[in-house]
Parts: structure tokens; C-alpha cells; sequence
């Protein structure tokens, strides 16, 4: 689905990715651990295709398309879906009115009719009740006045109602309470499935308790050094990202 | 680089769009010689068989006029404009007056259909009378049974001049004076036709009314003239919109609307302008320089002022409202679009004379491409005026850096009792939401509109239902690019 080939990546004369490698089937889940600093949030904006940094080498494939050459729309119509770490306050803007746009904005993209209202209420109480959200969330500007908590957890209702193919989670449990950070990853595993896949950036092994990763990498200075199964998660949390010094040389 | 180059490459895209509704009607006119004199006003006072008074009336503006100057004080930058140039009276030629709207020229009905504002659309889904203004004379009015039934007189000038001389008479240059101001002046001397309504004490007017304007020929300025009379314990909702074909020369307008609102009476006065601001280089568009001013006459009256206003080249406009009665209340919703080269210096003034009233403004400014837009607002309270009080919020957002907003609040209060807050804030469209927007597959184009949408939604949520809805697409098509 994703293939990522000696991405090097670059901001302000800055390398942030120094020739990262990453492969993604459909129907996985890979969480990516490492600590501040090292590119994780850069791997996800470069992704979903923000601007504002030079790639200088490298190659992105998703189903056989070159991404560097598609639009952020473009990418998100293709089924790339990022849950931001900080989502931004759009005032006046609602959230029904935001994602009936970007249902309708998606479907036409695929050539496919607008939804009726009716038809749209209907599938946003779907996937409310699938992610527990309350109905207020959704009468509100998009994000604005939303706790740290309420925002990522409309992150993640907007991921149900997108359906995406790829879906990268920015640190979605960061800030997060334990009650909040069970509903997010509720909503993961509920979506989860042999068609789709999740990238879950995260600092921490706590949420990897509730989403179970096939793969676990660790990204540090840049490059992916590690890569294992769930069971590295404990292990880094045990040892700290300290001891990857010595393999990473 | 990259990102800010082509952030601004898509604003400078998404800003630019063509006027869509640039084509001229092909029917034939009469139209006056060109220049203004007394032989000019006498013209038009004869082609309309008005009484003596009216003609003394316009007489008087332009003697007045004669010695007056074009201000000078508004942030616009006005090439002269020479008088002398334009023609004074334009009307469509051996116009009958229609029983149905199968009489009407089938050219002008095409007009309105492009404009996705027909007569019959308007009839049949929004309930709405429509007086609909072409250039000068008025050529349809519907639902005059309805309004009949209720006493309430809502006719064009012209016919209000010729059926209800004394109730124009009396209300004609009471709240507007023929020497307020130099284009009021000018408008009282030469003023071709508009609406003239009157609600009768106790009756809340059923419907919405509303007047299309439109200018078409070219080098004919159009001078206006609404007349609002709402008596004591009535409620009237007026809603007036306005688009103009495609012009290289530029066009003048100078409207006057007066309102006068008795005690207990409520006047809702909704605009949506959309007149051609001129091309991507900034030549041609209208000169939209208007005088509207509404009197809340007895105690516990309240008038609204609601604008969108998208078009015109340079626009000149300060709806205001005198609160003379005690309680009296006083409000002004605007959201101004400055797109290209198009200018605005637009906003309200509150004058305070009667105790406890209160009055609000909201101005949302959101300014694109090379363009100025100006908030200008006088907040006034005298000494009488006792417990006063106004809320100004004037905030304006800006779609790229060449671009100018500006704020001149006046506030002048003579009394202790009273209380004034006044807010501003500037903004800019982030590019956090514009790549959040994109990140949920929503077009950049899309996006600005649902942006700017969100930030007017406060003034659009004034205005009457189906205008509101006219308005949200008018300020997309204002600011964005070809679809698709």
C-alpha cells in the first residue's frame, strides 16, 4: 500500500529524515515510537503532503501511485487520512457543514452523487455511536473551544466518517486522559481491518496496550533503527530510547 | 520556498474569478441627453408628469448641489468624475404596465434567470413581492393584492409620486435633506425611480418585500430613491439586492434610502449588493456612493441595517440610524468583500438623542488580491441621551499580503450615564486550516469558502432565509475560482 524508499528529507537547510525506509501492507497497523525531535511528525505531514519541506531524495509509492506529485486534497481523496496532533479552530464553521463537505467533496472525487441530508445524518449517528461521541461535538465550529481531549477524539470521529485507506495517528495520545485514550483507541480497532491501514505515532507504549501493533519501529535521528514486533514496545519502555544510541552508530 | 509561493499562487487563483453576471439586456431605450442642468431636471420632472412641488424639490438639490464638492475624506481613491459625461434618464421604451408576467419581454425575464432571480422562481418559492427596477422604470410588481388587503402601499416612486403625493410629500427628504451631502444632493435633483413603501399602524407586513436593482445602460448613472414609512405598533422585513451586466466604462450610482419608523414599529432592512467590481486589473465596475439613513421616530422603535456587500468598484456607504424616541434601538449587521482592485470605505453611524437607547454594530471586512476595505463609524451620544449604549465589533480578515483593512471608529458621547465598547480584530486565513481543510480531501477553493462563510456566519444569520442563502454563494462566487 505505502512504500517509503530512502526518504530524506530536509527544512530550513535542517535534515530532519536522513533516508528512512518503510513499507506498509493493508490490513496492518504499525506504531512508530521515538523520542521528540527525531521526525516522527515530519514522516506524517510529509505523508499527507504539507509543503514546507524539501525532499531531497527519496521516493514515495501509495497503490502504485507517485505521491510527491498529488495535492493534499488529492492525497486525502486516495484514501490518506491524518489525525493532527493540533488540530485547528475553524470559527463559525460547524462540524456538520465541515464533513458534509468533505464526504461530498470526496465522493465527487470518486464520481459518485452528493449525499442527501438525510443520508449524511444518518451515517454521522453511525459513526458517532461507533467512536462514542455526544451529539454536541458535532453542533460546534470545528475544534473551536474543544478541550485537548474533545479534539482528538473528533479527530478520530472524522476518520470514521472519511473511511480511510491510510490512516496516521499524530501522537493522538498525547494530553490524553485514560477515559479519552480508551475511546480513541476504541474507535481504531473498530475500524480497523484487512483492507485498511494505521501508522500510530506515539511517545509512549501506553496506548499500543489498547491498539495491538503488528509492527513496531523506532525512529531516531531521523532513520527507522529498529523494527520488530509489539514486544519492542515494552522493551523500549523498560530501557528508555537511551540504549538506541549504541545500535544506531 | 515553495509553500508561501504557492500558498499565494492559489489565493491569487481562487481571488480572481471573471464577474458572472457580466452580459447586457438588449431592449431598447430612451435615454436623456448627456450633462446636468436645469433643463436636465426639468427633463426628467416632465418625462415623469411629476407636480410642481416635486419639481421645485429637485430644483432646490441642484442649486444646492451646484455649490457642493465631491468628498474627499474617504480612504478611496476616485479618479474626477465628470457630471457632465453621464446621462441622467434611461428608460425602456413604450413600457406598459403587466397584469402577468407572460407580457413581460421575454429578453428582460432571460435577464433575471441568468441572475437566478426570476420572477417566477421568486414567486413561487419564497412568497416574496418583487418590484423589480430596470434601470429606471419600474417594470413588474406581484402580490399587490395581498399587500393591498392589508392596507400596505408598496409601489415604485414613480407611482407613489402620481397616486400617494402626500404621504410622499411628507416623508421625501425628512430623514435624507436634499443638502445632506453632495451625491444625496445630486440623487434629490435627478432621481429617476425605486420603491416607496408604507405599512399602516398595527400591521405586520406577511411577507418579505423586496426590489431587484440593476443598472444596463451604459454610460447612464442610476440614482434610486427607497422611501420606507412604517407607522406605529408595524413590522416591516425589506430586503434589496442588486447585480449589474458587464461595463468597460465605469458607472455611477447614487442611491438615497430614507426609513422612517414610528413608535413601536420595526424595520428590517436587508441588502445584498453585487454590483461589477471591475475586472482583474481594476478598470470598469460601478461607483456605488449611497446615502441610507433610517429615523426611529417614537419611543420603543428599532431599526436593522443587515449588508452583504460583494461588489462595486468603489463603494461609499454609511447606513445610519438616528434613535430619536426613548428605547429606541438601532443595529447594523455588514460583511464587506473587497476582491482585486475594489475599494469600500463603508460602515454606520449611531446617533443617540433619546434615553436608554441602544444600538449595535457588527462589521466583518474581508479583504483579497490588491484591494481596500474601510470600517468608518460614528458612534454619537448626546447630553439627553441618557444610559446610552452601543457595541461596536469590527473585525476583518485578509486573504493575502497586498490587501489593505482599515478601522476609524468615531466615538463621541456628551453624557456620563452612557456606555460605549467598541472591538477590532484582524485575521488572516491561516494556512494550518487551509491544509487542514485539504487533509480532509476539501478543495483549497472549497475551503475559503467555508472559511469565510464560518466568519461572516454572525451578519448572514441576520438576514431573512432565502437571502441568506443567495448571500453565501455570492460571497463564494466572489472569492472563488472556476469550480472543478
Amino acid at each position: 500500500m505505502l512504500s517509503i524508499k530512502n526518504l530524506t528529507v530536509s527544512i530550513e537547510n535542517k535534515q530532519i529524515l536522513k533516508g528512512l525506509n518503510l513499507e506498509i501492507n493493508k490490513g496492518e497497523v504499525h506504531a512508530i515510537m521515538g523520542p521528540n525531535g527525531t521526525g516522527k511528525s515530519t514522516l506524517a505531514n510529509i505523508i499527507a503532503g504539507k509543503n514546507i519541506y524539501t525532499i531531497e531524495e527519496g521516493t514515495i509509492d501509495y497503490m502504485g501511485k507517485n505521491l510527491m506529485e498529488m495535492e493534499v486534497d488529492e492525497r486525502a481523496n486516495e484514501g490518506i487520512f491524518l489525525s493532527f496532533q493540533y488540530p485547528v479552530e475553524i470559527p463559525g464553521v460547524s462540524m456538520v457543514n465541515f464533513m458534509r463537505t468533505a464526504i461530498n467533496e470526496q465522493r465527487q472525487y470518486h464520481g459518485k452523487d452528493p449525499l442527501s441530508a438525510a443520508e449524511f445524518l444518518q451515517k454521522m449517528e453511525e459513526k458517532k455511536k461507533l467512536v462514542e461521541i455526544h451529539s454536541k461535538l458535532t453542533n460546534r465550529s470545528v475544534n473551536e473551544g474543544f478541550s485537548g481531549g474533545e479534539k482528538k477524539k473528533n479527530e478520530i470521529f472524522q476518520m470514521a466518517m472519511l473511511e480511510p485507506a491510510l490512516a496516521i495517528l499524530d501522537e493522538t495520545d498525547s494530553g490524553l486522559d485514560i477515559d479519552a485514550l480508551r475511546v480513541v483507541a476504541n474507535g481504531v480497532n473498530k475500524l480497523r481491518n484487512e483492507n485498511n491501514a494505521f501508522i500510530v505515532i506515539t511517545h509512549y507504549q501506553r496506548l499500543l496496550d489498547y491498539i495491538i501493533p503488528d509492527f513496531v519501529h523506532v525512529l531516531f535521528e531521523g532513520k527507522i533503527v529498529k523494527s520488530g514486533g509489539k514486544e519492542l514496545a515494552l522493551e523500549l519502555e523498560q530501557k528508555g530510547y537511551e540504549w538506541l544510541n549504541q545500535p544506531s552508530k | 520556498m515553495g509553500k508561501e509561493n504557492q500558498q499565494e499562487e492559489i489565493l491569487q487563483h481562487v481571488t480572481q474569478n471573471e464577474y458572472k453576471y457580466g452580459f447586457v439586456t438588449d431592449v431598447e431605450m430612451e435615454i436623456a441627453p448627456v450633462g446636468l442642468n436645469e433643463d436636465t431636471v426639468r427633463y426628467i420632472s416632465t418625462k415623469k408628469n411629476e407636480p410642481e412641488w416635486l419639481l421645485a424639490f429637485r430644483l432646490n438639490a441642484f442649486r444646492k448641489w451646484e455649490t457642493m464638492k465631491m468628498p474627499t475624506w474617504a480612504h478611496l481613491d476616485i479618479p474626477p468624475i465628470d457630471y457632465q459625461a453621464i446621462s441622467y434618464y434611461a428608460a425602456p421604451k413604450n413600457l406598459p404596465k403587466y397584469s402577468s408576467l407572460e407580457e413581460v419581454d421575454p429578453e428582460l425575464l432571460k435577464t433575471f434567470d441568468k441572475l437566478g432571480i426570476s420572477l417566477e422562481e421568486q414567486k413561487r418559492l419564497a412568497g416574496v413581492a418583487v418590484d423589480a427596477v430596470f434601470d429606471s422604470v419600474s417594470v413588474k410588481t406581484t402580490f399587490q393584492e395581498t399587500l393591498k388587503k392589508h392596507g400596505i402601499i408598496f409601489c415604485s416612486f414613480s407611482d407613489a409620486v402620481q397616486e400617494y403625493p402626500d404621504l410622499v410629500q411628507k416623508y421625501m427628504g425628512s430623514v435624507v435633506p436634499p443638502h445632506d451631502n453632495f451625491f444625496a444632493a445630486l440623487n434629490s435633483a435627478v432621481f429617476s425611480d425605486g420603491s416607496f413603501c408604507y405599512i399602516p399602524r398595527g400591521v405586520r407586513c406577511p411577507i418579505e418585500l423586496s426590489t431587484y436593482f440593476r443598472i444596463n445602460t451604459a454610460n447612464t448613472g442610476q440614482f434610486e430613491r427607497t422611501l420606507i414609512v412604517a407607522d406605529e405598533e408595524s413590522y416591516v422585513s425589506y430586503m434589496e439586492g442588486c447585480t449589474a451586466p458587464q461595463r468597460d466604462e465605469n458607472q455611477l450610482h447614487a442611491a438615497i434610502v430614507e426609513i422612517i419608523v414610528m413608535k413601536d414599529a420595526e424595520v428590517k432592512y436587508s441588502t445584498v449588493q453585487n454590483w461589477y467590481p471591475g475586472n482583474k486589473e481594476g478598470n470598469g465596475g460601478i461607483y456605488n456612493f449611497v446615502t441610507k439613513r433610517g429615523i426611529c421616530k417614537g419611543n420603543n422603535a428599532k431599526l436593522s441595517w443587515t449588508q452583504v456587500e460583494t461588489g462595486s468598484a468603489k463603494t461609499w456607504k454609511y447606513p445610519s440610524c438616528i434613535l430619536l424616541g426613548d428605547n429606541t434601538i438601532g443595529e447594523f449587521y455588514s460583511v464587506a468583500v473587497t476582491n482585486n482592485y475594489q475599494q469600500a470605505d463603508t460602515g454606520s453611524k449611531m446617533i443617540h438623542l433619546g434615553k436608554n437607547t441602544k444600538s449595535t454594530i457588527i462589521s466583518k471586512g474581508i479583504s483579497a488580491g490588491h484591494s481596500d476595505n474601510s470600517y468608518r463609524g460614528l458612534v454619537k451620544m448626546v447630553k439627553k441621551a441618557a444610559n446610552a449604549r452601543n457595541y461596536s465589533q469590527c473585525d476583518s480578515l485578509l486573504l493575502g499580503d497586498k490587501c489593505g483593512a482599515h478601522t476609524f471608529p468615531y466615538i463621541k458621547t456628551e453624557n456620563q450615564t452612557s456606555m460605549v465598547e467598541h472591538e477590532a480584530t484582524t485575521s488572516k486565513i491561516s494556512e494550518d486550516q487551509l491544509f487542514y481543510c485539504n487533509q480532509r480531501g476539501i478543495s483549497t477553493e472549497s475551503a475559503i469558502g467555508l472559511i469565510v462563510n464560518g466568519y461572516a456566519k454572525e451578519v448572514l444569520n441576520k438576514l431573512p432565509m432565502e437571502f441568506a442563502i443567495e448571500a453565501q454563494k455570492l460571497l463564494s462566487i466572489s472569492l472563488e475560482g472556476s469550480v472543478g
